[in-house]
């Protein structure tokens, strides 16, 4: 092929994913460029609100002690709302110091500046139109003003990676496929924060909440809400099955209202100021209908590659990881000289090997065991939790026994029978997909 | 002091975030298909309703301005009749506090 290549490596989208590919192949030598469309660098990026240590150390090393994180991360709370309050669970240590909370526009100036100095050539502000593909290879990209050749492009343009589709690499996703999510970031001093979350007042410490539960009169949807404490802002935001929004015709926005008028929320953010609203599509694909990772010349990972475990709230992780096993397997490639999709199927093989295939296959059918029982993880259980505890904290009077026996009954006659065998099946079933995961 | 926090509207959160807006629009939408479309989820379901009815051709207006390329309306669109693109290189929506 007579190709005038101008590097050695063309990586679409700087976020988590395609930053740890161009630092894995500029750390070898070798030249790479990292493109993305935005002109402010994560100015296009949005997420719950923080990130990992694990992943984060994997690629940076001993750098990541100069992350500008805004607080650590380390009490994690879960709450089943229901229309007047909630139960809830909270799991803290405050020796931990594993989750990061920072502002994607940060992270992500902070990623960039760190692979420049590793030798990365970044060019911001350059959308990627079309691939340029040669004899069944792809061998290079189409900007709006020029053309960058390389024997291997990496694909990290994010959920929407419409490049991915024009290599028909992946099915169309539906609306079932993925997650709509919105956010408000709310200003609030330092100080109350701290007074709100019971939060000392040296940044090394914070709070995640996450809420299920649902809005009252809203069937068959399941949502989630999330909060993070930052140092002097709160990130609120929820994320809901597209299908189910739009088979409700509801805005993400309601449900975001919804939240912000909870009796358990309304006092955390009271007084507060919207600095930004954002939005954003999570994907759930998952193990089932990954697409087809590489082909000749490419390699898909993070985001545009579906690599999320919703039920975890992991993301960047994956895309950090997935990113440096791209970044590897394209210097296999450029050492053999071979850049087939046979060669470069060796990419699929190191995710095998990682915990990211091993996690999605495990949950690979739990996404869709949990959202087939929405009504009940969503309307049935908060309820009933909320009627256990109020036998368990109201001193009304009345025989314990009695309450206790009706309490267990009305698991029978609240609904019908099947309804509670088959959520006692999913469980089940869930609990033997984990056991027998990889 | 209740102020900011009260933001309820789609219209009023839009005013926070900054964009750096497009000479032209990147959502194209097929008038044709839409006019045969009965539900229109895009009215709804958009988190920055860019989609509104004209109340008078009954076509589909694209205020593509407010746009938070979310992607979802390239998903759930019945018709298909939304040719979905990024902005131009360096345009669009601007999040700095996400």
């Amino acid at each position: 092929m007579d190709i005038n290549y101008n590097c050695d490596v063309i990586v679409v989208g700087a976020g988590p994913c395609g930053v740890s590919a161009a630092i894995e192949v500029a750390c070898a030598g070798k030249k790479v460029v990292l493109l993305d469309r935005a002109k402010y660098i994560g100015s296009k990026n949005m997420y719950g609100g923080a990130i990992y240590k694990t992943a984060l150390k994997d690629v940076f090393g001993d750098d990541i002690e100069t992350l500008p994180y805004e607080r650590i991360i380390n009490s994690h709370s879960w709450a089943f709302l229901n229309d007047t309050g909630s139960v809830s669970l909270t799991y803290q240590d405050d020796e931990k110091s594993e989750a990061y909370a920072i502002k994607r526009f940060n992270l992500e100036k902070w990623m960039i500046e760190l692979a420049k100095k590793k030798g990365v050539y970044f060019a911001p502000n350059t959308l990627v139109r079309n691939l340029v593909q040669k004899d069944g290879y792809v061998v290079g990209v189409e900007t709006e003003l020029e053309k960058y050749c390389a024997p291997i492009v990496i694909l990290a343009d994010g959920v929407n990676s419409l490049l991915a589709k024009e290599l028909n690499l992946r099915e169309k996703y539906q609306p079932k496929d993925v997650i709509l999510s919105a956010k408000e970031t709310i200003k609030l001093d330092k100080k109350t924060i701290e007074e709100r979350f019971n939060l000392k007042d040296d940044l090394t410490n914070g709070v995640t909440k996450m809420y299920l539960g649902n809005p009252v009169g809203v069937k068959n949807i399941f949502m989630m809400g999330f909060l993070y404490t930052f140092k002097d802002t709160i990130m609120l935001g929820v994320g809901a099955n597209l299908a189910d929004l739009v088979e409700n015709k509801l805005n993400i926005n309601d449900l975001l209202e919804y939240l912000k008028n909870h009796n358990d929320i309304k006092p955390l953010i009271k007084n507060g100021q919207t600095l930004e609203y954002s939005a954003h599509l999570i994907p759930e694909t998952g193990y089932n209908k990954m697409p087809k990772l590489t082909g000749n010349g490419v390699i898909i990972a993070g985001d545009a590659a579906g690599f999320i475990n919703s039920v975890h709230f992991e993301g960047t992780n994956y895309a950090l990881i997935s990113g440096k096993l791209a970044g590897k397997t394209a210097l296999g490639a450029l050492d053999n000289n071979n850049f087939s999709q046979g060669y470069l199927s060796l990419y699929k093989k190191e995710l095998d090997k990682s915990f990211i295939l091993k996690d999605l296959y495990t949950y690979r059918n739990i996404i869709d065991r949990l959202y087939n029982r929405r009504g009940s993880i969503m309307n049935y259980y908060p309820y009933k939790m909320k009627q256990f505890f109020e036998i368990i904290t109201s001193a009304n009077c009345k025989s314990k026994s009695v309450q206790f026996r009706d309490y267990f009954l009305s698991f029978m006659k609240d609904r019908n029978l099947k309804e509670l065998i088959k959520d006692v099946f999913m469980a089940f079933k869930c609990v033997l997909d984990v056991f027998f995961g990889r | 002091m209740e102020n900011d926090v009260n933001k309820k509207s789609i219209q009023d959160k839009l005013a926070t975030i900054k964009y750096n807006c497009d000479s032209k629009t990147h959502l194209i939408v097929d008038q044709k298909k839409c006019a045969k479309c009965k539900d229109k989820p895009c009215l709804a379901i958009c988190p920055a309703k860019v989609y509104s009815e004209d109340e008078n051709t009954k076509e589909i207006v694209v205020q593509y301005e407010n746009c938070l390329e979310c992607g979802a309306c390239r998903l759930f669109c019945p018709k298909g009749a939304i040719d979905w693109n990024y902005p131009s290189s360096g345009c669009g929506v601007i999040f700095k506090n996400s």
